[in-house]
């Protein structure tokens, strides 16, 4: 019965006595039982909890006391921190750790009514494109047999267009959410940094990564976002500043709103395919009123290893207090400290988060600093001042969420640089600040889903969902389905 | 060939917040292992740090304090190395740009001239836990997190000072100033004011530096004394053996009195300090700094001047009334009674003081109050005892915590001013000493202190001293004729 639902669908259905919340909770979970060991979208589902969380809405939507999602069954990415279950990171280091505390975007969206059917997978500590780091094995895309659903919100993305959960959150901290989001066919926005609090977000590098919402369209993620915004006092870089109503907002008018389209995306490494839907996209908003404008982010190039060095820099020190000393994974009978301290991390952290702990440890050493982690800060500067330049004559900047669509599994794992390069279009925004959407536009040739990026200034989530709206009252590419699920 | 010590001093005060620098766990000292602690300062994962803004005003009353200036805006920086008992793997601290820094303390060593040494800045940053390696059974480390996150600031002097003396009256002003402040509590056997020395040594009279050995564990004044001493001695035996000094970082064996290598240079972590992206730069706006500035208590110098101007003390007597705030006021109270300020500070300084040392406490814990020592300089001065007198009276007072009247009366002590008593006993012991008397006759003066030194005997030390003298000269004079 939810295959065919969206989260807003769902949302209304509950208010309206269609279904009962545990009706849909059910669902969901049979749909996970019987689909995700091929899908292995889920490093865990909530059974009990979740029923038991979809009675307590049942009884308040009976009581005509629904909360924004009451009853709305979703799933959180596993990085986010939970006193339900475990919060792994799909990490052999962190395989068995339980938080003792909720992250604030749980919490919020417990707050907010809705129910968690289970955590999702993803590449270990939110470190990979494809999800094929994960400790608990790759998780496939619904929408080929054995492609990847991109990272390193993989799990969430595919378990959304799996329809598994009528949304998920996800994190992203050089396109996590929106790569996987474009990979999957599915809509995934990155909220302005400091929008949605990071606290109880196990952190990756701490001054790019954001939570935000995954699901089947822009409206679904307006919900979600409503509930996971605002300021934290717990994060002292979420941003005290009211939170606007997006779903009012999703009518916004497009006419007269200028499209920046940037010299930049669409060079070498674009594959064909993509750029013909993104065109294609493009002529769409057109037709809908929007100005399409050439500009240029003269800097843009530079994003992918400004991003590399800056993001493994903060995650090798976000990530030593993975030690065997307290909660994590410690090996056997170590022959003393330092022995412990090696082997404890040579076996609870896998090669692609190995290769970025010792590249941050490189960038940021003595007689190296200069050369890396500072000239990176400057670059990063200069890839902000670039979007304060195009945003004084643009409303939003546009282009393939990522140069490919779903490559397959192994293809792309034994080369690190050409894995990387598949988010070259959205560490930008990460360094920036910036928030970002993605949301289906076609097909590739090879039958997979297409993304099309856009970007906003700072805290103009509305805008994006507005225009990500706008585009899916015209089409209808977020309401196709994979077959195989 | 004669060498000099050059001196710098690194030290650590734990700040008198009521919780940690990032989370709300409690401050408080010796609670059970691991008890004041929370998912913040355990480090767990997603956890973030949200500053303590007690914590910055207590760092800027210590730079107003010194004389500093304080930077509108300074920057926290992860400082990453392994250790067990450092959750997070780094340690918030300050590094390029730290909220304090450019101040100056006037020191006044015992041997020597005052002397103003130089502060080059001051940061923040948060405690480590600590590591017990004994009672667990062997090979086995216990961790106590308690302490991890308290606030500390770093105070980092110039390599001003040129004696072990020196550096131990710099360190003793800065133990005053941040009680001054109340924002340490200044105990260094519980570790919260500790203190690392710089050392290096160098021919007198040159002016290039020698390599330096950093010092820890001087966990007392006279440790830092002993430790430098102890230094300056054996880097002089290497550099006369033609050898030369090694970077590094040794630490002080109280028990052995000697110094031993830690680690070297080349030994050293690199800190790959980089700013935290947890937190925002810190902004300290200037009415923050007014406030503070208008919120300072007066300072050991300031309070030392006026004693002097206000109380005619001699310098020496003004610096030490004025070593800690409790100190100067209790002296303050003593005069409040309207005892005289110079018999009051003798009194508090030698008798007072002096039983306090000898019992190893401090003026907080004086069984002796300020009001009764006051009332004790006052009844020397309306001549109730005299000053010999008021010794015997100050014993019970202080064994018993009694007031001076009660001890006098008890105990029979107040002095005889009665003349016809006085003349009395004059006339006993001039009438027994006849020999004594033809000495006078004989123009030997000097043994009118005999005469005198009988009455006082007589009359149990009672009699007014100037008194007896007076009456036994006009007796014996009165024969001359």
């Amino acid at each position: 019965m939810v295959r065919d639902l969206s989260l807003s669908r769902i949302r209304q259905g509950l208010r309206d006595k269609e279904f009962s919340s545990r009706e849909i909770t059910q669902a969901y979970l049979d749909r996970i039982e019987q689909l995700d060991p091929k899908l292995n979208s889920f490093t865990q589902a909530f059974r009990d909890s979740a029923l038991a969380a979809a009675d307590a809405a049942d009884r308040r939507l009976a009581a005509g006391d629904a909360r924004p999602l009451e009853g709305v069954p979703i799933a959180h990415k596993d990085i986010l921190a939970t006193t339900e279950g475990r919060t792994t990171c799909a990490s052999r280091m962190l395989e068995h750790y339980r938080s003792p505390f909720d992250a604030t975007v749980v919490a919020r969206m417990a707050e907010a009514g809705a129910v968690v059917v289970g955590k999702t997978n993803m590449d270990e500590l939110a470190m990979g494109s494809s999800n094929e780091t994960s400790y608990f094995g790759p998780v496939t895309n619904p929408w080929g047999d054995n492609a990847v659903p991109g990272g390193s919100s993989g799990g969430s993305a595919a378990a959304v267009a799996a329809r598994l959960a009528s949304g998920a959150t996800g994190t992203d901290t050089g396109g996590s959410i929106r790569q996987p989001a474009a990979l999957c066919g599915i809509t995934g926005l990155k909220p302005t940094y400091g929008r949605c609090s990071r606290y109880g977000l196990v952190a990756f590098a701490s001054s790019l990564d954001q939570p935000g919402p995954m699901a089947q369209s822009a409206e679904d993620c307006a919900h979600m976002l409503g509930a996971m915004a605002g300021h934290d006092e717990r994060d002292s870089t979420s941003v005290d500043r009211p939170v606007d109503d997006y779903v009012s907002g999703l009518e916004a008018d497009l006419a007269g709103k200028v499209i920046g389209v940037p010299a930049e995306f669409f060079t070498e490494g674009l594959a064909p395919d993509v750029e013909k839907a993104v065109k294609a996209a493009l002529d769409q908003y057109r037709e809908l009123g929007a100005e399409i404008r050439e500009i240029h982010l003269p800097h843009y190039p530079f994003a992918i290893p400004t991003y590399q060095v800056i993001s493994a820099a903060e995650a090798s020190s976000n990530l030593a207090r993975f030690d065997g000393v307290r909660y994590t994974h410690r090996t056997a009978d170590p022959e003393n400290l330092i022995d412990m301290y090696e082997s404890t991390r040579a076996e609870g952290f896998g090669a692609e988060v190995q290769r970025r702990v010792m590249v941050g440890t490189f960038v940021l050493s003595a007689g190296y600093f200069d050369a890396y982690y500072l000239k990176a800060q400057k670059v990063r500067t200069r890839i902000r001042d670039d979007f304060a330049q195009a945003f004084e004559e643009v409303d939003l900047i546009a282009g393939p969420t990522s140069p490919t669509a779903a490559f397959d599994i192994g293809e792309k794992s034994a080369d690190p640089i050409a894995m990387y390069l598949s988010d070259l279009y959205t560490t930008a925004a990460n360094l920036a600040g910036v928030p970002g959407i993605s949301f289906p536009c076609g097909f590739a040739d090879n039958g997979r889903p297409v993304g099309m990026h856009l970007m906003a200034d700072f805290f103009r989530e509305d805008l994006l969902l507005g225009a990500a709206h706008r585009y899916q009252q015209a089409t209808d590419w977020h309401t196709r389905i994979p077959e195989s699920v | 060939m004669e060498f000099e010590p050059v001196i710098g001093l690194e030290v650590h005060a734990q700040l008198a917040t009521a919780s940690k620098l990032f989370c709300g766990c409690s401050t408080q000292y010796g609670a059970e292992a691991n008890t004041q602690t929370c998912p913040v300062c355990l480090g767990m994962p997603g956890t973030l740090p949200v500053l303590n803004r007690e914590a910055v005003r207590m760092a800027v009353m210590m730079g107003l304090a010194v004389e500093a200036e304080v930077r509108p805006r300074s920057v926290f920086a992860r400082k990453n190395y392994f250790y067990p008992d450092l959750p997070k793997g780094y340690q918030t601290s300050q590094y390029e740009l730290p909220i304090i820094e450019h101040g100056r303390l006037r020191t006044e060593p015992e041997d020597g001239e005052p002397k103003t040494v130089g502060i080059t800045r001051i940061h923040m940053e948060e405690d480590a836990g600590k590591s017990l390696h004994e009672g667990f059974g062997e090979g086995i480390t216990a961790i106590d997190l308690n302490r991890t996150g308290t606030p500390l600031i770093e105070i980092v002097s110039e390599p001003d000072m040129r004696s072990p003396a020196e550096a131990v009256a710099y360190l003793k002003k800065l133990h005053s100033i941040v009680r001054y402040l109340e924002i340490c509590d200044g105990n260094m056997q519980e570790g919260s004011f500790r203190c690392d020395a710089n050392v290096s040594i160098r021919p007198k009279g040159t002016e290039e530096l020698g390599t330096r050995a950093e010092l820890k564990n001087l966990n007392s004044f006279r440790n830092v004394e002993r430790a430098i001493t102890y230094e300056m001695a054996r880097q002089q035996e290497v550099l006369e053996d033609g050898g030369h000094v090694v970077q590094e970082t040794r630490l002080w064996d109280a028990d052995q009195g000697l110094t031993r290598s830690m680690r070297s240079k080349e030994e050293a972590n690199d800190y790959r300090y980089f700013p935290c992206p947890d937190l925002l730069p810190l902004d300290v706006p200037q009415t923050l700094v007014d406030e503070a500035r208008g919120s300072l208590p007066e300072l050991p110098d300031a309070k030392r001047e006026r004693f002097m101007a206000e109380y005619g003390l001699k310098d020496y007597d003004a610096s030490v009334l004025t070593t800690s705030r409790e100190l100067a006021d209790y002296y303050e109270r003593v005069t409040g009674t309207g005892a005289d300020p110079k018999l009051a500070a003798n009194w508090t300084m030698v008798e007072l003081l002096g039983a306090l040392n000898k019992d190893g406490t401090d003026i907080t814990a004086s069984p002796v109050s300020a009001e009764n020592l006051g009332l004790l300089v006052q009844r020397i001065e309306d001549e109730t005892i005299s000053g010999k007198i008021a010794k015997q009276v100050f014993e019970p007072m202080y064994a018993e915590g009694v007031d001076p009247d009660t001890v006098i009366e008890r105990e029979g002590l107040q002095q005889i001013t009665d003349t016809s008593a006085i003349e009395a006993t004059v006339d006993e012991v001039i009438g027994e000493n006849e020999g004594q008397v033809q000495q006078y006759l004989d123009g030997k003066d000097k043994v009118l202190g005999f005469f005198v030194g009988q009455v006082m005997k007589k009359t149990g030390g009672k009699a007014n001293p100037q008194q007896v003298n007076q009456i036994v000269k006009e007796k014996l004079d009165a024969k001359k004729s």
